[in-house]
C-alpha cells in the first residue's frame, strides 16, 4: 500500500499492531508457560519459577490423551473422505448436469449453509440412536458428511472447467465417471487442498455434537476429552488444564504454523465465493 | 435399454447427486421439520405416551422467563460481538497488508486463536476470569482497581462470553477481509495519490465501498457464529450465574439432555430456526444482488 | 498343496470360532459408567481395585468408564441406556434416583439380593447415607462415595489473627465473627484475603441445603413431589448467606466457583471454606499450611446434606449379569477396599465396620479429619432429591445465583422458584 502518512505515524502503527498481536498471542502464550511451571508458581505469577514437566505427566495419567488423539484423527479422516466423494458427485451433478428440481435441490442444499446439523441436535440425536450410531466415530461424522459448503465450492469449481475438456474425453468415448474422474477431480485440486483444510480444522474444534452423541472414551474425541478433563467433581489444578490443553491442540496448532501459508490461503479461497 | 442422450444425463444427475441428498434429507431437511412436528406433541415419560398437545408447548414457552432470558441475552450477546469483531478484522486486516517488520508474525498471532478449539481456550479463559488468583484479577491489583468475581456477577459474566468471542473470531474474519483488501486494483490507488487525496479519505470514500460485499459477508457469519458457538458456555459458567450467561442454543442443550424434555426443546429449536431462516433471507436478498453468482 | 492349505485354513477357522465361543460364555462384561474427581492416584485406585476384583473373577470382565461430573455421568449413562448401548451398573449422584425410577432404567437390589446374607450386607451401610436410596421401602442404590460438606479452616491464619487455630466456628454468629477478624485489606481498602467463602456453582442447592438444616428445614419431602422452598426458615437461610458478602463483608460478592475454592484455600486466598469432604486428599496434599476440618456450624441445630455417588444397577443387565454386578459391588463395598477408598479420596467411608479395620483405624488416629464427616452423619439429611430432578435443582440453583449476586431478594427468589417446581411435581402427587 503506497499512500502514507507520516514516518512516525507508520511506526506507531506498527508499534500498535504489534500490541495487539501481543494481546492476541497471550493467552496461548500464558497457557504455555503455566503448563511448564508448577501450580503456586502459576498463581503467583512468578515468572522464574522452576520449569516442570509434571503437569504434563499428570494430565498423561489422567486423561487417555492418546485414545483421543487417535479418535480425532479417525474422526476428521472419516469426515473428509465422505465429505470428498458425496461433494464431489454431487457438486458434478449441479455443474453438468439438466434435471428437473435441481433449482429446488440446490436451494435445499443453501439451507444447510444456514442451518447446519449442529442446531439440530435434538432431532439428530433421535435419528441417530435409531440408526444404531450412538457412541460411534460414524456417528460423529455422518450429518456432515453432505456439506452445502463442500457442494458449493466443488461446484464452482467445476463450472469452471472448460467445456472443451469434457467433450474432448466424451468423444473418446469416456464414461460420466471416467470424466470426473479424469477431467474435474484433478483441475479442482486447489479447491479440494483448500476445503480439505477448512474441513479438518472445523471437525478437529468441533464440541457440540460430538459431546451429544459420543458416551465413552472409545470414540471421544480430543474437544470433549477436554471438557470433561476440565470440569471435574472436586476441583480444577490450572497447570494441569494448560498441560492436557496444550497436549490437545498441539497437532493442529504446529501443522498450522508448519503451513501457515497453505492455512491462510485456503480460507481465504474458501471465503471469496 | 438405451436412453436417449437428454434422459440418459436426467437420470444420472439425480443419480450423481442421490447419496448427498440422502444424507441432508436425513440430517438437515428432516430434522427442521420433524423438530416443528415434535413441538406439538407433548414428551413422553414414565407411564405417559406422548400425545398431540397444539400449541402448549409454545405457550409454556412464553411464560418461561429463562426463554425470554436467554433470547435477550443471544441478542445482547450479537450486538457486542459482531460489531467489534468485525471493526477489529478490518482493522488487522488493514494492517497486516501494509509492509512493516514482523507482519508475518502479527498475522499468525491474530489467526491462531480460529485454530484453536473453543473448548482448549475456554478452560484458559476461565483461570483468566477467576477471582483473587486469576490473572485478570491479578493485574487489576497490581494497578490497584479491586479484583471481581467476573464469571461469578450477572452484570459481567455475558460481557466475558463477548470478549473471548471477539478474540477467537476477529483473526478469522480478518482472512476474508485481507483477501478482498488483496483483490483491489493498484489502479484505485494511484489514481488517488494523483489526486492528493490522503490516506483516511480514500478509506471511506473507496476502500469501504469496495469492502461492503466482504462485510456483509463477515457480519452474516459473524451473526451465525453468536447463535451457533456455546462451546464455552460448558467450561466458563453453564449458563450462570441466574442463567445470566446462558444462550439459546445452550438452553436447548440443557432442556434435551438434562432435563430429557425433547418436546419443549424442539419447540426452542424451533424459534433458533426462525431466527437462522430470517438472517438467511436477509443474506440472500441483499448479499446476492451485490455479488454475482454463476 | 492347495487342498491342504484350505483345510489348515478351515480348522484356524473352527478353532477362533469354537474358542470364541467358549470365551464369550465364559466371561461375564460389565460396562460401568462412574464420575470421579480428575486427580491421577483417583482413577488409578479404582483401575485397581478393579482389576483385583477380576484376579478373584475371571469369569468376570469390568470396564469403567469415566464420564465427567455427577451431571455429565448422569447424561452420559442414560443416553447409553436410550441408546441401546451395553451398561449394566454405574455410579451415579444418590440423588438421581427419582429420574431413574421414572425413566424405568434401574432395578432394586431387594428383588435379587434375596440370601440372608444379603440382607446383612444391604443393611450395614450407615442409615443416613440410606436415606437416598430407600424409595417406597425398597432399595435403589448402594453407597460408594459419599460425602458430607465440612468446614475447612487455615489453622496458621487463625493464630495470625489471634483465633484459637484448634476452635473453629460452632455456630453461624461464631463464623461470623472470626471471619470478620480473618479478612484482610490492603492499603487501599481492597480484599486481599476473605473470611470464608460458600461455593455458589456447580452444586449450589447442596450447599444451601446445610444452611436449611442448620435453620430447621428440609427443602423436600420423603416422596420427592413436594418441595419447601418458600418457608420463612428457608428464605432466612437464603438472607444469612446474602449477609456473609452483603452485610458482613467476609465474603466476596456475585457467585463463587465451586471448581476454583479449593485452589484459593491453598493459596490463603481465603481463611475458611465450605466444601466437600471429597476434597480432603487433595486439600491435605496441597497445603503448605496447617489446616483443620470440622462440623459445619450450627444456628438451631447441627446438620450437613449427604452427598455422593451410588451404585444403580440396569433394568436391561441380564440375570447373569445382575449377578456378576452385585458381586462386583459387594467387592467394591467390602470394608477394607471402602477404607483404602476413603483414605484415597477423603469420602467418608459407607459403613461403620470400615473404621475398624486397622488400615482405617491407623489413619484416622494420625489424621482425626478423616472421621469429621463421619462423626456429621448423626446431623445428617439426605440430599435433595425430587422427580425431574434435574430441572428442580436449577431452579433452585438459579434462584440461589440470583441472590448472592444481589439481583433479586430472597423471598422474591424462592418464592419464584417453589412455583416453578410445583408446576412441575403436582403431576407426580
Amino acid at each position: 500500500m503506497m499512500i502514507r502518512g507520516s514516518s512516525w505515524g507508520d511506526r506507531l502503527e506498527a508499534a500498535a499492531a504489534w500490541l495487539l498481536a501481543f494481546l492476541w498471542a497471550a493467552p496461548l502464550l500464558y497457557a504455555l508457560w503455566a503448563a511448564f511451571h508448577p501450580m503456586d508458581f502459576v498463581s503467583r505469577f512468578d515468572l522464574l519459577g522452576p520449569i516442570t514437566f509434571d503437569n504434563f505427566r499428570s494430565a498423561w495419567k489422567v486423561a487417555p490423551f492418546a485414545r483421543y488423539f487417535v479418535n480425532t484423527f479417525l474422526l476428521v479422516t472419516m469426515t473428509l473422505s465422505g465429505q470428498l466423494i458425496l461433494c464431489t458427485m454431487a457438486a458434478y451433478a449441479f455443474a453438468r448436469f439438466e434435471f428437473p428440481g435441481k433449482d429446488i435441490a440446490f436451494i435445499l442444499v443453501l439451507v444447510q449453509i444456514m442451518i447446519m446439523p449442529d442446531v439440530l441436535i435434538v432431532k439428530n440425536y433421535q435419528t441417530t440412536s435409531s440408526l444404531g450410531l450412538v457412541d460411534t466415530i460414524l456417528g460423529i461424522g455422518l450429518p456432515y458428511m453432505a456439506s452445502a459448503f463442500g457442494i458449493f465450492l466443488l461446484r464452482q469449481a467445476f463450472k469452471q472447467v472448460p467445456k472443451e475438456l469434457e467433450e474432448a474425453a466424451r468423444v473418446e468415448g469416456a464414461s460420466w465417471l471416467s470424466v470426473l474422474l479424469r477431467v474435474y477431480i484433478p483441475l479442482a485440486r486447489p479447491t479440494y487442498l483448500a476445503y480439505g483444510l477448512v474441513s479438518v480444522s472445523y471437525h478437529w474444534n468441533n464440541f457440540l455434537w460430538p459431546v451429544v452423541i459420543t458416551n465413552s472414551n472409545d470414540t471421544r474425541p480430543l474437544t470433549v476429552g477436554l471438557s470433561i478433563f476440565g470440569a471435574p467433581e472436586s476441583g480444577v489444578n490450572f497447570s494441569v488444564i494448560s498441560a492436557g490443553t496444550i497436549l490437545a491442540v498441539s497437532p493442529l496448532l504446529i501443522a498450522f504454523l508448519l503451513f501457515q501459508r497453505q492455512f491462510v490461503q485456503s480460507f481465504m479461497r474458501s471465503g471469496i465465493k | 435399454m438405451k436412453l436417449d442422450r437428454r434422459t440418459a444425463r436426467l437420470v444420472y444427475g439425480w443419480l450423481w447427486l442421490l447419496p448427498a441428498a440422502v444424507l441432508m434429507a436425513a440430517f438437515t431437511h428432516y430434522p427442521i421439520v420433524g423438530g416443528l412436528v415434535s413441538s406439538f406433541f407433548s414428551t413422553p415419560r414414565q407411564g405417559r405416551l406422548s400425545r398431540f398437545v397444539g400449541l402448549d408447548n409454545y405457550a409454556v414457552m412464553i411464560a418461561d422467563p429463562v426463554f425470554w432470558q436467554v433470547l435477550r441475552n443471544n441478542f445482547l450477546y450479537a450486538m457486542g460481538t459482531i460489531p467489534v469483531s468485525v471493526c477489529l478484522a478490518l482493522l488487522m486486516a488493514m494492517w497486516v497488508n501494509r509492509k512493516f517488520r514482523g507482519r508475518a508474525v502479527v498475522r499468525t498471532a491474530y489467526f491462531t486463536p480460529t485454530i484453536l478449539p473453543m473448548i482448549a481456550v475456554a478452560n484458559i479463559w476461565l483461570f483468566f476470569y477467576t477471582p483473587q488468583i486469576g490473572l485478570l484479577d491479578k493485574i487489576c491489583s497490581f494497578f490497584g482497581i479491586p479484583g471481581h468475581s467476573w464469571l461469578g456477577d450477572p452484570s459481567t459474566a455475558l460481557a466475558c462470553m463477548v470478549v473471548l468471542a471477539i478474540w477467537k473470531d476477529a483473526g478469522f474474519f480478518m482472512i476474508f477481509y485481507l483477501a478482498a483488501l488483496q483483490g483491489i486494483s493498484p489502479e484505485f490507488e494511484e489514481a488517488a495519490l494523483i489526486e492528493g487525496a490522503g490516506r483516511w479519505y480514500f478509506f471511506r470514500r473507496v476502500t469501504l465501498p469496495l469492502l461492503m460485499p466482504t462485510t456483509l459477508f463477515v457480519m452474516v457469519n459473524a451473526t451465525i457464529n453468536s447463535f451457533k458457538l456455546v462451546d464455552h458456555i460448558f467450561i466458563l459458567t453453564k449458563g450462570g450465574p441466574d442463567n445470566a450467561s446462558s444462550l439459546l442454543l445452550y438452553y436447548i442443550y440443557e432442556v434435551a439432555f438434562g432435563f430429557w424434555d425433547t418436546a419443549y426443546a424442539s419447540t426452542l429449536t424451533v424459534v433458533l430456526l426462525l431466527i437462522l431462516g430470517a438472517l438467511a433471507i436477509t443474506q440472500f436478498k441483499y448479499i446476492e444482488k451485490r455479488v454475482h453468482y454463476q | 498343496m492347495k487342498r491342504s492349505v484350505i483345510r489348515v485354513l478351515v480348522g484356524l477357522a473352527l478353532a477362533v470360532a469354537v474358542m470364541g465361543g467358549t470365551v464369550a460364555h465364559a466371561a461375564v462384561e460389565l460396562n460401568m459408567y462412574y464420575p470421579v474427581a480428575v486427580g491421577g492416584p483417583i482413577t488409578k485406585v479404582i483401575d485397581d481395585m478393579i482389576a483385583e476384583f477380576e484376579k478373584a473373577n475371571p469369569d468376570i470382565k469390568v470396564k469403567a468408564v469415566y464420564a465427567g461430573n455427577y451431571d455429565d455421568t448422569r447424561v452420559k449413562a442414560l443416553a447409553a441406556v436410550k441408546a441401546n448401548q451395553p451398561v449394566q451398573l454405574s455410579v451415579l449422584f444418590s440423588i438421581d434416583v427419582f429420574e431413574l425410577i421414572d425413566q424405568d432404567v434401574i432395578v432394586p437390589f431387594d428383588d435379587f439380593a434375596t440370601s440372608a446374607e444379603d440382607k446383612q450386607w444391604l443393611a450395614s451401610f450407615y442409615p443416613a447415607l440410606m436415606a437416598n436410596s430407600i424409595v417406597k421401602g425398597k432399595t435403589w442404590g448402594i453407597p460408594f462415595q459419599r460425602s458430607t460438606i465440612v468446614l475447612y479452616h487455615n489453622k496458621d491464619i487463625f493464630k495470625e489473627v489471634g483465633l484459637d487455630p484448634n476452635k473453629p466456628p460452632a455456630t453461624w454468629d461464631e463464623m461470623v465473627a472470626a471471619a470478620q477478624k480473618l479478612t484482610k485489606k490492603d492499603a487501599s481498602g481492597n480484599v486481599t484475603r476473605w473470611g470464608v467463602q460458600i461455593p455458589s456453582t456447580g452444586y449450589a442447592y447442596w450447599m444451601f441445603q446445610a444452611l436449611c438444616i442448620q435453620n430447621g428445614q428440609e427443602l423436600m419431602n420423603q416422596d420427592g413431589n413436594k418441595t419447601n422452598f418458600d418457608h420463612p426458615d428457608v428464605v432466612e437461610a437464603l438472607q444469612f448467606w446474602r449477609d456473609l458478602a452483603a452485610k458482613h463483608k467476609v465474603m466476596p460478592d456475585g457467585t463463587i466457583d465451586w471448581g476454583t475454592l479449593r485452589q484459593k484455600f491453598l493459596e490463603g486466598a481465603t481463611a475458611m471454606m465450605w466444601h466437600t469432604t471429597g476434597n480432603l486428599t487433595a486439600v491435605k496434599e496441597g497445603a503448605k499450611f496447617d489446616f483443620g476440618v470440622s462440623m459445619l456450624p450450627a444456628k438451631k441445630r447441627r446438620g450437613s446434606p449427604t452427598g455422593g455417588g451410588n451404585f444403580y444397577i440396569f433394568k436391561k443387565a441380564s440375570p447373569e449379569e445382575r449377578k456378576a454386578a452385585l458381586k462386583f459391588i459387594k467387592f467394591m463395598t467390602a470394608p477394607e477396599l471402602t477404607a483404602r477408598w476413603s483414605i484415597a479420596t477423603g469420602y467418608v467411608a459407607t459403613r461403620p465396620d470400615a473404621y475398624r479395620t486397622p488400615t482405617l483405624e491407623k489413619y484416622v488416629a494420625e489424621f482425626p479429619a478423616a472421621a469429621v464427616a463421619r462423626d456429621q452423619f448423626q446431623y445428617a439429611v439426605a440430599e435433595f432429591a425430587t422427580h425431574e430432578n434435574a430441572r428442580n435443582k436449577k431452579f433452585l440453583d438459579d434462584a440461589i445465583q440470583s441472590v448472592v449476586t444481589g439481583a433479586k431478594p430472597p423471598k422474591e427468589a424462592l418464592t419464584a422458584a417453589q412455583q416453578q417446581a410445583e408446576r412441575v411435581l403436582k403431576d407426580y402427587r
